[in-house]
């Protein structure tokens, strides 16, 4: 049992590493925008679709397919906010769950036609996610290498995230914007510009989250459902617009969900999850490290 | 000009009774039971949402609630299908009611953003609950509500429903506007406008917002448990659908949030056009991608959605014919007074100012 459970913990926080990449995306336009993204899922269900047409019809490896999904996505993203988020001038909030559902919706049709993927279950394939040595012992137990390299991954690219957040002139102005809009517009920070490219990151970064996503886990167009409802839920836990709360509720939350399934059942795993959530709520309705919401200026 | 309205409604009404005894295509008033149906949940869902500025994406929660007790309560009552079966909807709605108070104790205690995530995620965890709780909801295979008695048959299937639905609709539609005419409804209103000044003022805000919380959960539960008899099985993707989620939402405010006519004139544009997509588009992709389109299009050409824009239309069309008349000085005061007297929807502050 201690075994079954230091597995769990092990796989819970690797797991919890993308989880954690998908989910700063997120949490970060909301920061920067006040717009809930719940086309995220798809996009991240999108990223994982384009690595298998690269890996399928061009034999791309995985991670260097990265190089080309990853600029492609951020362009979509691009163009997702010039067309359809920055014409909302008011109601943005609620208007943008819409459009962004109708985004989801888009997508998840796109992918689920008869004739472009349907409605199969699809997995990414390389030497390191099914091949005959694709696992490696630890402790005891067998962990495929894809594991590892999907929480490098994360922690390679969240690095660069916190560097670009906290070192660059965007960074700064990143911030300013997501401390007060109208402050930042004040002293000449092209707010306009900033949540084009927070968006653009965001989509990118859902892209990558969406590689390893699907060398773990078995995908198809319906996956986004799933996929956005935890990350709701991690971002909620760790305070809407808190980057180091999404990745700190990115693996708890796993690691509580991969462990709960081992002690209990895999059916319960998510539903403590969103318990979870409603506990930490009653305590904290902001979140661990959100701000409460107080009145707009 | 108050005369010419009712006599308005009043034949609006007669219409409404009389189509289906007209229109005897049973596709035609299937899809009308879908539109009362609809325009019932929207309007109570406006109940919250509209009045309070509060977007709340989890009435599905109360929907599911409403069919699962429905049928729940049918099966263990061992009640025949049949005109008895339509007694249950208004327990159905209670019991959804009573489920809304701790979710929207829970959920209330945040502000507008996290407010909506946190009801996105109520609805996930009673889907999960819905495929999980097996000895009470059998799973994913579903209960079955009672037969309707065979000779129900035919065109005169959906006539019962319809009746019943437009009852129900007839109902919230008569709620909302109390509400809406009464120092509570004026409460809510302020809420939206401005929660702490509202608050500072004396309202209630909390028990406000909870109540018509409620109240709007308990008319999307009878919703719900009409739609579950109406279909005959109910099964969790049914019952706790995104789809209905959003649609609804979506409704609302593509009649006008906060309006009394808006969520029926939203029901009754998309709920037809989404059931002609369904019969009419086979690849489930297709139609995802036609629904998904329209509703950007809803969107992006109408922001401020029907009621409001016709509203202002209207507002200019009546002052620059006065302007050819009368002197333009008197022109401002008499538009603003004169017209919200006769529409109650006109006491709605203008959209503006919360935004």
């Amino acid at each position: 049992m201690v075994q079954l459970i230091f597995e769990a913990v092990i796989t819970g926080i690797l797991t919890g590493g993308v989880y954690a990449l998908m989910a700063s995306g997120l949490t970060l336009i909301f920061g920067v925008m006040e717009i809930i993204n719940i086309g995220h899922g798809a996009l991240v269900i999108l990223g994982a679709y384009l690595s298998f047409i690269l890996q399928e019809k061009f034999h791309i490896d995985l991670f260097l397919g990265l190089l080309i999904t990853m600029p492609l996505m951020f362009l979509l993203g691009l163009f997702i906010e010039w067309a359809f988020i920055r014409p909302l001038k008011r109601d943005r909030t609620m208007l943008s769950i819409l459009v962004t559902f109708a985004i989801a919706l888009i997508i998840e049709g796109t992918l689920g036609l008869q004739n472009t993927f349907g409605t199969d279950y699809v997995k990414l394939h390389a030497w390191y996610v099914d091949s005959s040595n694709a696992s490696f012992q630890i402790g005891g137990f067998y962990l495929a290498y894809i594991y590892v390299f999907a929480f490098l991954l994360s922690a390679v690219l969240l690095a660069g995230l916190y560097f670009l957040l906290y070192r660059t002139e965007f960074g700064y102005s990143l911030r300013a914007s997501m401390q007060n809009r109208t402050a930042a517009q004040l002293i000449g920070i092209d707010v306009e510009r900033i949540s084009a490219l927070t968006f653009a990151i965001g989509v990118a970064l859902a892209a990558a989250g969406g590689m390893a996503f699907g060398a773990t886990t078995s995908f198809n167009p319906d996956s986004h459902y799933d996929l956005i409802s935890r990350l709701l839920v991690i971002i909620i836990l760790g305070g809407m617009g808190s980057l180091r709360g999404a990745l700190i509720a990115s693996v708890v939350m796993l690691v509580i969900e991969d462990v709960t399934a081992v002690v209990w059942s895999p059916v319960w795993a998510t539903t403590v999850f969103f318990f979870l959530l409603i506990v930490i709520l009653l305590v904290r309705p902001q979140g661990l490290f959100g701000q409460l919401e107080g009145r707009k200026q | 000009m108050k005369i010419l309205k009712i006599v308005f409604l009043l034949a609006l009404l007669a219409a409404v009774i009389i189509f289906p005894q007209v229109y005897t295509d049973e596709t035609a008033t299937t899809i009308a039971v879908f539109t009362l149906l609809f325009a019932a949940a929207v309007t109570g869902w406006n109940i919250f949402s509209g009045y309070t500025g509060y977007i709340a994406l989890g009435h599905a929660v109360y929907y599911g609630v409403g069919a699962y007790a429905m049928a729940l309560m049918a099966q263990d009552w061992h009640v025949p299908g049949g005109y008895v079966t339509f007694l249950l909807v208004p327990l159905a709605g209670l019991v959804a009611a009573i489920f809304a108070v701790p979710f929207g104790w829970i959920a209330l205690r945040t502000r507008r953003h996290t407010f909506i995530v946190i009801t996105i995620a109520t609805f996930f965890i009673m889907q999960l609950m819905a495929y999980n709780l097996r000895n009470i909801t059998n799973g994913s295979a579903g209960l079955s509500l009672p037969l309707t008695p065979p000779d129900w048959s035919g065109a005169f299937f959906n006539l019962p429903f319809y009746y019943v639905a437009l009852a129900v609709l007839l109902l919230a539609l008569a709620t909302s506007w109390w509400i809406r005419n009464s120092k509570f409804g004026l409460g809510l209103l302020a809420i939206r406008d401005d929660e702490d000044r509202a608050l500072g003022l004396g309202v209630k805000t909390g028990p406000f917002k909870l109540i018509a919380f409620v109240i709007s959960a308990f008319f999307v539960g009878m919703v719900g448990g009409l739609h579950a008899y109406f279909n005959g099985s109910i099964y969790p993707p049914f019952a706790f659908d995104a789809f209905f989620d959003v649609s609804i939402a979506l409704m609302g405010f593509l009649g006008g949030m906060g309006t009394l006519a808006g969520p029926i004139i939203g029901a009754s544009l998309l709920e037809p056009t989404q059931q002609y997509f369904t019969l009419y588009l086979s690849d489930g992709g297709l139609y995802l991608i036609a629904y998904g389109v329209l509703f950007l299009a809803v969107i992006l050409l109408l922001p401020q959605g029907i009621v409001p824009t016709v509203r202002q239309l209207w507002l200019k069309w009546r002052a620059s014919r006065k302007q050819d008349e009368a002197e333009p000085a008197l022109v401002a005061v008499g538009v603003g007074s004169g017209e919200s007297r006769s529409l109650p929807e006109n006491q709605e502050r203008k959209e503006g100012v919360n935004s």
